[in-house]
């Protein structure tokens, strides 16, 4: 339960963290909240020859409110998300899942950036980042690329990060007041990863349809995945009794020590029906 | 780049200079280095929350921060809290409540609601509960811990609203 040795580099810009990342290819690892890779370390899963502390690169951190654009820095905690009056006004979805991570002293720690680029499938945030429609801002040497959330999450645990780049910031589009959201999950514990999560949007009209929903699962697949046949039904006649059928299509989740597929695919069928209560409410 | 790194910290207000691995956490570095050995070792991945230190007025899982992060940092642990006279009321809560039994979770348990109660004085059960979700009592004295809280509040903001 102790890491195998590694080297440690504090980071003093961003340049010497490209710098160590060049020389030291996949034998380095960056150090960020360190709430998933240091437990990792611990268990001996990670082996890095060098560990690379970007905590000291305070420019990666910060919430900004740019147009109709929240830009929220890669090494921004938890913690001040949960904390942001800008989150809680324009981005009330992640607002709401930002309790849900984990436990206070985890979310002093982890950091927005590191949860997406580690892509955990089981997480909150990188639901919420599709959910949203947010755009990833990786940046390497060559300066930054911007990836939409949907074309980010590629695999279990992989992304479109390529060797040398780092996630700079996610910049979230400003939910308008009439676009509804909730996320919702059902685990063991107040704060373990969820055994199935919903990040749920939709936009609410007055004869209460449900337009352009948004419904994206977690913990149910290798990333996050959206419930395109479920979204569909929802918008359409047949209600929330119809996209909760529909999800039979979109979901193909593992058996694992929860339970067998069936099992997450009712509680996901639980989720909806009480997310669209909610958006609806 | 080393595999042993310079610190200098505060800890429980006193500097400290140190070299330490830089595979160190910093729970050990505090109960071997410096032997204060309040602060517990439980499940080393972040799950039991046995470790919880206060480092620079934040709570963190002391087994998921390395001391080479903890350079120019303000660490305070159980014993630094106790000596202050911070958590007294909590701590005199837990005895009254028996809210500990083999006593193992206990300093964890202190450090987390002590920093529940000063950022909300008048935490309901509930929240309460919610917050310490993160810190496993493993004679699942659940109850009592929840009482000795909520009895913590009473004394040092007042009776209950509700």
């Amino acid at each position: 339960m102790k890491p195998a040795p590694f080297a440690y580099l504090r980071a003093r810009s961003l340049a010497e963290a490209f710098d160590a990342l060049d020389r030291h290819g996949e034998e380095a690892r960056l150090l960020a909240g360190g709430q998933s890779l240091i437990p990792a370390l611990n268990l001996r899963l990670a082996t890095p020859a060098v560990l690379v502390d970007i905590n000291g690169l305070a420019g990666l951190a910060g919430i900004a409110l740019q147009g109709g654009v929240v830009r929220i820095g890669a090494l921004t905690r938890h913690a001040a998300l949960e904390a942001s009056e800008i989150v809680a006004r324009h981005l009330p979805l992640l607002a709401e899942a930002v309790p849900q991570i984990a436990h206070p002293a985890i979310r002093s720690r982890g950091t927005l950036g590191g949860s997406i680029a580690l892509a955990d499938p089981a997480a909150e945030l990188p639901a919420c980042a599709l959910a949203l429609d947010a755009t990833i801002v990786a940046m390497g040497r060559a300066g930054e690329r911007r990836i939409a959330a949907r074309d980010f999450f590629r695999g279990l645990y992989q992304t479109d990060l390529q060797p040398g780049e780092l996630v700079a910031a996610v910049e979230f589009p400003v939910q308008p007041p009439e676009r509804r959201g909730c996320v919702l999950e059902l685990a063991r514990r107040q704060g373990d990863y969820a055994i199935v999560g919903l990040a749920a949007a939709a936009t609410v009209q007055g004869d209460g349809a449900l337009r352009d929903p948004r419904l994206v699962f977690f913990g149910v697949g290798p990333t996050p995945v959206r419930a395109a046949a479920a979204e569909a039904a929802l918008a359409g006649a047949g209600g929330v009794a119809a996209a909760q059928a529909a999800l039979e299509r979109d979901l193909d989740p593992p058996a694992d020590l929860h339970g067998p597929p069936q099992f997450r695919r009712h509680l996901a069928r639980v989720l909806l029906g009480r997310a669209a209560a909610r958006l609806l409410g | 780049m080393d595999r042993f790194v310079a610190i200098r910290l505060t800890v429980n207000g006193e500097p400290v200079e140190a070299r330490v691995d830089a595979r160190l956490h910093l729970v050990d570095f505090l109960r071997e280095q410096l032997d204060l050995t309040g602060s517990h070792v439980g499940c080393e991945h972040g799950v039991c929350g046995a470790c919880t230190i206060r480092v620079n007025g934040e709570i963190v899982r002391g087994c998921l921060m390395l001391a080479a992060q903890c350079d120019g940092a303000e660490v305070w642990t159980i014993e630094g809290l106790t000596e202050t006279g911070e958590i007294a009321a909590l701590q005199e809560a837990f005895v009254a409540r028996n809210a500990l039994q083999c006593g193992f979770c206990t300093p964890g348990m202190l450090v987390a609601a002590a920093e529940l109660l000063r950022r909300e004085p008048r935490p309901s059960r509930e929240r309460i509960r919610d917050w310490l979700g993160g810190n496993y009592c493993r004679c699942t004295g659940y109850h009592a811990i929840v009482d000795a809280v909520e009895q913590a509040a009473a004394a040092l903001h007042g009776a209950p609203a509700e």
